[in-house]
């Protein structure tokens, strides 16, 4: 499945300063479909380069971090059961706090 | 030598009782203008009255100088005469008068809210010119309220501007945001914007949020119409490593300036009661890539502690609240001044001035980031940023020998330095774990040496 992941408000430090990903994530396990929590967990163990508690706290994003899928925050969506479809963009920011 | 030392001290003579006389025209200045804001008030509200306008015919208050004044707004079909008198009774809040606050405030003034209010405590430095537009060299080192009143009334002095310097605290801010009916939050810090959200929602007030960081901004309107607020959206505050601050990450000067321009246009909307305010919504602007995207966000949580259906967040709460301890990090944005170290495992500036003096060896590594390193370094310093240290000790091993500082003395004469003197301590405990047991740190950094080795010695 083809995907485009983002990364802002300095969350891309954590991926050699990349802001966006065009990656290839597939079900694992023969599951049907795939959710926010499996490409979580894919973004680490592939994009994730440093610190990877600046970007999750367990299962989830640290606090701080707003996740946009398709543009939309991800709790409208149902958050880690979020379903992803081919060609959908992910957003990962992290709030700035600066003035 | 001697006739160039007599003109510098007349200059500095001269230049004192110049700046002197100066201030006290300003004083004068002021005085005169606060008198003829009051009597031009006065004027507008009797000519407004209609009787002294005789035979022209309009039914609304603004006087012939504001229609002068405000003609472009007024032409506006869907603003108006009803957008710019909502404009003129309304009251704003600017809270911050930094790179956000700056050209929010000059807008704001220039555009008629009837009462601008500003706070801020911090004085004008040289190194907030790049963003702080608002701000002008002739009050550097003065505050930063009365330096942004003084440009605000230049624009506008038939506006009445509040000036508020203090620093916004759980015990001042219910009483100062009370007397405005829309708050703008320009600030710097994670728990400022906490404190500032929860306030709102105590006062039922609207809050225009902005924040930009390096060359990225960010943009929403919390607690309006039913919407969010902060902690609808940030329950649990970001770990303290994540809030980067300007002072530290760097900023492009115009990227506030432009998140603060935006600012001023929301709170303009919401005063006018014009378009669509930025609530549930968030603007993310990236200047490098010149992308701005509007995002859809979620609304109120019915389980926010602060504004959810249960939530009893009351005015005594909220002024109780420990925002520092809530956020793990300070209201002011003063630096953190970290003691990990033992005394014998540091060295003042001066010490080590001394030891240089008198010729002994050593070996000097330098742990703050290369760009950091490539604005100023000292003399015979080895640039080994601390994100890379633990890779790279055979270089500090090399460079010992190389000194003839023997392994036997587990590093003795080995000096780490950084900007402020906290990197360095972190720095020193890898050392130490490591083998390294007699290195020790500069305390201070590199701030300390300029301020009592080498005044010449820049700063940042």
């Amino acid at each position: 499945m083809q995907l485009t992941l983002e990364f802002g408000g300095g969350l891309e430090l954590l991926c050699d300063s990349v802001k966006i990903h065009n990656v290839n994530v597939n079900p694992e396990n023969g599951a049907a479909k795939l959710i926010m929590k499996d490409l979580l967990a894919w973004v680490r163990a592939n994009l994730i380069k440093e610190r990877p508690e600046m970007f999750m706290k367990g299962d989830s994003v640290r606090p701080g971090i707003l996740v946009l899928v398709n543009d939309c925050d991800w709790e409208l969506s149902g958050q880690l059961d979020t379903t992803l479809e081919e060609k959908d963009n992910v957003v990962f920011i992290s709030t700035l706090h600066g003035g | 030598m001697e006739a160039n030392g007599g003109d510098v001290a007349r200059i500095r003579s001269e230049l004192k009782s110049l700046k002197a006389a100066k201030s006290d025209i300003e004083t004068r200045i002021s005085g005169l203008e606060a008198q003829l804001r009051d009597l031009t008030l006065l004027n507008a509200s009797t000519v407004s009255n209609g009787s002294v306008t005789g035979d022209s015919s309009c039914n609304h208050e603004l006087s012939p100088d504001m229609i002068y004044r405000y003609s472009r707004h007024l032409l506006l079909p869907s603003f108006g005469v009803q957008g710019q008198s909502n404009i003129l009774k309304s009251s704003i809040l600017v809270i911050g008068a930094g790179g956000l606050g700056s050209p929010a405030l000059l807008y704001l003034a220039a555009s008629g809210v009837g009462r601008l209010g500003v706070v801020d405590h911090d004085i004008v430095e040289l190194n907030n010119m790049h963003r702080q537009v608002i701000h002008t060299e002739s009050f550097i080192g003065q505050p930063k309220v009365k330096s942004a009143a003084t440009a605000c009334r230049s624009i506008n002095s038939m506006i009445k501007i509040v000036e508020h310097q203090v620093a916004l605290r759980t015990s001042n801010a219910l009483e100062i945001l009370n007397q405005y009916d829309i708050i703008v939050d320009a600030t710097d810090n994670a728990p400022s914007r906490y404190m500032i959200s929860d306030c709102c929602v105590v006062l039922g007030k609207p809050l225009v949020s902005g924040a930009a960081l390096g060359l990225e901004g960010q943009l929403t309107v919390y607690n309006y119409n039913g919407g969010p607020c902060y902690r609808c959206l940030f329950p649990t505050p970001p770990p303290t490593t994540a809030c980067q601050r300007c002072a530290d990450s760097g900023v492009l000067g115009i990227v506030p300036g432009i998140i603060g321009c935006l600012q001023a246009l929301e709170a303009i909307k919401i005063a006018s009661a014009i378009g669509e305010p930025l609530s549930g919504r968030m603007l993310l602007f990236d200047a490098l890539s010149a992308r701005i995207r509007t995002v859809k966000i979620r609304g109120r949580s019915l389980d926010c502690e602060v504004c959810g259906e249960n939530a009893a967040f009351t005015q005594k709460q909220f002024r109780d609240f420990d925002y520092e301890r809530f956020t793990q990090s300070r209201l002011s944005t003063a630096p953190s001044k970290l003691n990990l170290l033992p005394a014998e495992s540091r060295i003042s500036s001066r010490e080590l001035m001394e030891k240089i003096v008198k010729g002994e060896p050593y070996v000097l590594v330098d742990v703050r980031p290369e760009h950091h390193f490539r604005i100023v370094s000292l003399p015979n310093a080895v640039n080994i940023p601390l994100s890379s240290l633990e890779a790279r000790l055979p270089e500090i091993s090399c460079a010992l020998n190389k000194e003839g500082i023997t392994d036997s003395e587990k590093g003795a004469n080995l000096y780490v330095v950084c900007r402020r003197g906290n990197d360095s301590q972190r720095a020193v405990q890898i050392l130490h774990s490591k083998g390294f047991t007699s290195a020790r740190d500069i305390t201070g950094g590199l701030e300390a040496w300029a301020r009592d080795v080498d005044p010449k010695f820049p700063t940042y």
